[in-house]
């Protein structure tokens, strides 16, 4: 078939400058986007194409008694009807790790809004109208919803018969992982503490809430094949689960990555990809498929809700001695990312500090609540929250200084994890919290600061004018967090990188091609600067993201700079290696520095590392063009002991921290976050600009889980209450305070350039700081996230 | 049914639309102008604003037929809308107001530039004339995964050509209809107050 | 689906009484979203924006006549003096996007409890004018809301414009919501002294299945005002008044518990918008600034 409409072209970026790393060079998509231009997922267009539509379980967990598709196909403009029993291999499920989840409901659907048919027709007001005519009658089972009714001895099985490679180290068939980590003795050490604070937190549903929803258009191929373009964040990942269901060979499903509308770890699992790919084959033509915001909330997993129990002791002159504590994730009704989110939650359990005595269960649920996976900061986002409540009370009963009290017990280089790893990077946590600590408080009383009246736009309520400054109470709060960066436990987590350089219109020109996801975080901004600071070229090429070329992984885990940039650097690396060679063929007899010196590639020019220039690189390639395609890997990691949890797990950590002002109203619980400042510790910044609005957006949905964002759940019936962006609630600009970012650059030795992935450290601090604020307000305890205004007036 | 109307300058048709449909739903599948985004489609994430007779609105809660007759400016014309309205001078009159001088509110060049690095250029779409409040957004890395952005721009541009200095509260109640998931809305801030700037200081 | 252009007001009224079934659409706020998520599917669609009529506002002697369609960013630039709650209820509706377009119209139309102007209209006091082919009539606001989300209107019948009385003195409206903007209410309080016949009227929304008054609340507080001289001697109304005065707000309210809130809380809440929105109108009358909190920074 012919291209479609939106078909990602390569873009082509110059620079005056140098334009290399550590500059904030500009992304190489922005024209294409404020233009309107760039072609999302959502706006691929092939003519002749068809609409999908899924139709979903309308309750949480049932029996499937029957499926009645004949007034649905009736329906002129009906292309296709799918169900179950259409599925055309033996591989009838899929998922990360575990393959739990069906491509089409099976006799059970196990929570809200599962996938049950799939409908091709001319227009999309035609296929929701198929949709409505398909007839399923379910018999309704109970409802598994906590670790109550997950693990009671009588419960019914979430998943019959499982037999992945946790099931045989869980204590429950309904606990997908569990994963304790014991270091030292906590009975011992409880005896030396002082003092011994408990608390038991509660971290609600979050949405990724990217704002593109899952979309994808798959176009048949003349070889039997098909070709996906689609807005995931890691190609590779996808092609592995989407082939198999469909019988063909992974080089028959061609997948392209069109616009992302950003991802946040929403994208990681597949959602409309095989349907669609099903629709196409079976069609014939090209079918594209859109989520609406009602249904984006159904079509990818979420946070995970928590509830976290902790026991943390010191000493009287404020040293920790123990820290005691179980972290249950609800999981939902598939496993997803859970047995990682598990790992991370339990690993990164108490936090930067140092702790010799530790004892730490982390376990995740199967329910039949909406299932949940990868999101910014899985598991350390909820440790966080709670441990540093935990820090916040234990300081007060020693009677220091939070912030002291954070600094005094902070870890550093050298500190030896509760998993037995060593930090074996600068760790720069107490100095993170003296400079968010050190920069200059927001003036009070701002909504004064206008003129006469109050502007209620700087007060708790904003615009509806719920206060003129009565009741509003400040407060301040910090909070710290580590988060690992990269795929841990032995994941094999390399990433592939094609670069090519040549000679166009008499300009050294190079290529980078990868398959890594840009999904907003600017990837391909960098990879740009790395080409250019490696290969001392201005132009590079940034070739479309695809499956023509090998791994890069996934956008997440704050590992695309690391890994894939990584990947980018070592390739230029081998193909500056290559064009020398050339030279020295050439040239070589011209001047004996090409014998002898250190030589590099500057301003299109090779020259030595005294600056001398030895020839150009235009006379050097001439027509010849030199590629290298290979893969990179960062330093292997271990799994964790499954009864102790010692193992060199994590490759890098990443530190960030937070002081947030906040302004009360006290007496109707509404809340205006008037500054979050950040601090972080990002190794080297390749990206200045990048690197703050990292940090700046990572911050923000660090706030949206403190004072608005969840997912609410009916306890009885597992239904989600509020999938729409009218009852969930994300910050809009009249919430969000300036966020100051002080930026620190203090190299890891084992990673390209220095670097230290940014994304999602700074979501895990700002929401435990913007609580700590508020309990500082308000000198209530607050011991869950989101906080609504009822918890705030005790009413 | 049938639907006429002005979209960026140019009479269009739009043949057999539902009668549902949105006048984004025409804009994007039928007119091939997907600049405008589809979010929420109810009206609360304004991804999707376009200006309708001037005025900026959520063209998902437009019914296509409502459209009849009208004039639809979307992102895809919003450089050559501010190139006209800059000819016409009418920023100009609304730029040389009083409250500009007092430097009571609104922020300087160059304060507005003191974050930005310095010495970088992107050559890429070379040759697209852009409106300022476009430049501005790449130039202050207001743009991270871009969806926002169709609908903060239409929104953005029109608050400075009401708004021409305008205070950071007045720029966060007039983007207060614009949700943006990615940025935390800082550098969103600084692009307008760079915009604005840039349009002080061009006068 | 059809979708009806009437490009009179008569058209209109004739389109409806051919098609009582016809939903009427003009800021498309509520319509559109229904029709978007395939809640709604609609026979017919009456497109009241060619009726230029309807986007106009006169202002009277005693009262404003507001056409349906006038936008709430109009009301808020144009009749803030005239209609100054209902300028300040607008002001909270949505985002800057919708309040160009959507209307009180709607709001009414709608006829949802958490509607951002019906507290405001009826704290003014106002008479919503609806027509047939069969006539006109004027309904009373306190008349017009007969259930969740049903109103007054027979099927036949279209908004045409809401009366609302000028303001004889100041008015407040506040709304308690889980975001700083673009949010449906909480619930919502609004409050007007009406100095020239010396009442209060009030209006509570999203906190009972229709808009409603506090009638004892206002009653209460019209005696006591009465009793103490206060509309004379402009002096301070004490606590325990405003108290009694918020607590019988709290008391008139008959919420539910749903995703946006408590049951409990929305009692709370307006009680507590209650006591701040009489302290600021008070505060008003008596002739000094709003502000009720002059802080060091000033």
């Amino acid at each position: 078939m012919s291209t479609p409409n939106g078909t990602p072209t390569k873009i082509t970026q110059g620079s005056q400058t140098k334009g290399g790393i550590g500059e904030s060079t500009l992304r190489p998509d922005g024209t294409l986007k404020v233009t309107g231009e760039f072609a999302y997922s959502s706006d691929m267009w092939h003519e002749d194409m068809l609409w999908g539509q899924i139709l979903r379980s309308t309750v949480a967990h049932a029996e499937i008694v029957s499926i009645d598709t004949s007034e649905a196909l009736a329906l002129a403009g009906v292309y296709a009807v799918m169900t179950y029993d259409d599925l055309p291999t033996e591989v009838k499920n899929y998922g990360l790790e575990i393959q739990d989840t069906p491509v089409l409901a099976h006799g059970k659907v196990r929570h809200h809004g599962e996938p049950v048919a799939i409908v091709a027709a001319d227009h999309p007001e035609t296929a929701r109208r198929a949709a409505a005519k398909i007839k399923v009658e379910y018999r309704e089972l109970p409802v598994i919803t906590d670790e109550a009714s997950a693990t009671a001895p009588d419960a019914i099985l979430v998943h019959e018969g499982r037999d992945d490679h946790h099931v045989g180290h869980v204590p429950h068939p309904n606990i997908v992982h569990r994963q304790p980590i014991i270091r030292g003795d906590v009975a011992a050490a409880r005896e030396r503490a002082d003092f011994v604070v408990e608390g038991e937190y509660t971290f609600g549903m979050q949405d990724q809430a990217f704002l593109g929803p899952e979309s994808g258009l798959a176009v048949p191929e003349e070889d039997g094949g098909v070709h996906l373009y689609i807005a995931t964040q890691w190609l590779h990942s996808d092609l592995r689960q989407i082939a198999p269901v469909l019988g063909l060979p992974e080089r028959k499903v061609r997948m392209t990555l069109s616009g992302v509308g950003g991802a946040f770890g929403g994208r990681e699992d597949l959602s409309m990809q095989i349907h669609a790919c099903l629709l196409a084959l079976r069609t014939g033509k090209p079918v594209k498929i859109v989520y609406n915001r009602f249904e984006s909330f159904f079509g990818h997993v979420h946070r995970h809700p928590a509830k976290l129990y902790y026991e943390h002791g010191a000493t009287k002159d404020g040293k920790l001695t123990h820290v005691k504590c179980r972290i249950v994730l609800d999981g939902g009704a598939y496993a997803s990312a859970s047995p990682a989110v598990v790992g991370n939650a339990a690993s990164l359990g108490v936090g930067p500090y140092v702790v010799d005595d530790v004892d730490i269960e982390a376990i995740a649920l199967y329910t039949n609540n909406p299932p949940c996976g990868a999101m910014r900061g899985f598991g350390a986002v909820q440790a966080c929250f709670a441990y540093e409540a935990q820090m916040d009370k234990l300081a007060d009963a020693v009677g220091v200084d939070r912030v002291e009290f954070r600094q005094l017990n902070a870890m550093e280089q050298g500190t030896i994890m509760p998993t037995g790893q060593p930090v074996d990077s600068p760790a720069p946590v107490a100095e993170l919290l003296r400079r968010v600590k050190a920069m200059p408080l927001p003036p009070e009383q701002q909504w004064l600061s206008a003129g006469e009246e109050a502007d209620v736009r700087q007060l708790p309520g904003g615009l509806s004018n719920t206060t003129h400054g009565e009741g509003v109470v400040r407060g301040v709060g910090y909070a710290v967090g580590i988060k690992n960066v990269g795929f841990s436990e032995g994941f094999d987590d390399y990433s592939t990188a094609k670069v090519r350089m040549e000679v166009i219109a008499g300009e050294p020109v190079a290529t980078v091609h990868t398959a890594m996801a840009e999904v907003g975080q600017g990837g391909v901004t960098v990879h740009a600067q790395i080409a250019r600071t490696e290969l001392g070229v201005t132009q590079v090429t940034i070739h479309p993201a695809d499956t023509q070329v090998g791994s890069a992984g996934s956008t997440s885990a704050s590992r695309q700079t690391y890994v894939t940039g990584g990947a980018v650097k070592n390739s230029c690396e081998l193909v500056r290696e290559k064009v020398l060679e050339i030279g020295r063929r050439r040239f070589g007899s011209y001047h004996p520095a090409w014998a002898t010196a250190e030589l590099l590639l500057e301003g299109g020019k090779v020259v030595t590392d005294g600056g001398e220039v030895l020839a150009d690189l235009v006379d050097v390639l001439e027509d010849e063009s030199v590629e290298v395609e290979a893969e990179w890997r960062h330093r292997p990691t271990e799994a964790f002991d499954l009864r102790t949890g010692q193992g060199n797990g994590h490759v890098q950590y990443s530190f960030a921290a937070h002081r947030a002002v906040v302004e009360v109203d006290t007496e109707l619980g509404l809340v205006k976050v008037i500054e979050l400042a950040c601090a972080q510790d990002v190794g080297k910044a390749l990206n200045p600009l990048s690197v703050v609005g990292q940090i700046q957006g990572g911050t923000i949905q660090g706030l949206g889980v403190a004072v608005m964002e969840e997912i609410i759940v009916d306890p009885v019936t597992a239904k989600v209450r509020n999938p729409s962006f009218t009852d969930y609630l994300i910050p809009t600009i009249l919430d969000t305070p300036t966020i100051p970012v002080d930026v620190l650059e203090l190299a890891d030795d084992h990673a390209p350039y220095g670097l230290r992935g940014v994304g999602e450290a700074p979501t895990l601090s700002s929401t435990p700081a913007v609580l700590a604020a508020i309990r500082n307000a308000t000198g209530l305890e607050l011991n869950r996230t989101p906080v609504r205004p009822e918890h705030l007036t005790g009413s | 049914m049938r639907v006429n109307f002005t979209v960026n300058g140019r009479p269009q048709e739009a043949d057999d639309v539902w009668e549902g449909e949105s006048l984004l739903y025409v804009l994007r599948e039928r007119l091939g102008l997907p600049g405008s985004k589809n979010a929420c489609e109810q009206g609360e994430c304004g991804s999707c604003t376009v200006r309708l007779d001037g005025v900026p609105v959520c063209s998902c809660l437009v019914a296509a037929g409502q459209a009849e007759g009208r004039d639809v400016v979307t992102v895809e014309g919003l450089a050559d809308f501010a190139k006209q309205r800059g000819e016409q001078g009418g920023c100009a009159s609304g730029a040389s107001g009083a409250s500009g001088a007092s430097g009571s509110c609104g922020t300087s060049l160059q304060d507005a530039q003191g974050w930005s690095a310095k010495g970088q250029d992107s050559q890429t779409g070379e040759g697209t004339e852009l409106a300022p409040i476009q430049q501005a957004f790449i130039d202050a890395g207001a743009v991270q995964c871009g969806f926002c952005t169709p609908g903060l721009l239409v929104a953005a541009d029109e608050m400075l050509e009401r708004n021409p200095n305008p205070s950071d509260a007045d720029i966060r109640e007039a983007l207060s209809g614009n949700l943006c998931r990615c940025t935390g809305y800082e550098k969103i801030m600084d692009a307008v107050r760079l915009a604005a700037a840039r349009q002080g200081e061009a006068v | 689906m059809d979708f009806l252009r009437p490009a009179s007001w008569e058209e209109a009224l004739a389109a409806k009484a051919e098609h009582p079934t016809a939903v009427p659409i003009a800021g498309g706020t509520d319509v559109m979203v229904e029709i978007n998520f395939d809640h709604r599917r609609p026979e017919y669609l009456l497109d009241l924006n060619r009726i230029g009529d309807l986007e106009e506002w006169e202002v009277g002697e005693e009262s404003v006549r507001l056409g349906a369609s006038v936008p709430y960013t109009k009301i808020m630039e144009n009749l803030r003096g005239e209609l100054p709650g209902l300028a300040l209820a607008s002001h909270t509706v949505a985002s800057p996007q919708i309040r160009n377009r959507g209307g009180v119209g709607g709001n009414l139309g709608t006829a949802s409890p958490a509607g951002d102007a019906h507290p405001a209209l009826l704290a003014a006091g106002a008479e919503v004018e609806v027509e047939s082919v069969r006539g006109s009539r004027l309904i009373p606001v306190d008349d017009f809301y007969t259930g969740v989300k049903r109103n007054a209107l027979a099927p036949d019948e279209l908004i045409r414009a809401v009366r609302i009385k000028k303001a004889d003195g100041p008015q407040q409206y506040s709304k308690v919501g889980t975001r700083n903007a673009m949010v449906i209410a909480v619930c919502a309080f609004g409050l007007a002294l009406h100095p020239e016949t010396r009442t209060v009227r009030t209006g509570i929304g999203s906190a009972a299945p229709t808009p409603v008054r506090a009638k004892a609340a206002e009653e209460f507080l019209n005696a006591a005002l009465e009793e103490g001289g206060f509309w004379d001697n402009g002096k301070i109304i004490t606590p325990s008044v405003a108290k009694q005065f918020a607590d019988l707000c709290s008391g008139a309210c008959n919420p539910i518990d749903d995703v946006r809130g408590t049951a409990s809380y929305r009692r709370h809440a307006v009680g507590v918008m209650a006591r701040r929105t009489l302290t600021w109108t008070w505060e008003s009358y008596r002739g000094t600034a709003g502000r009720t909190n002059k802080g060091s920074a000033a």
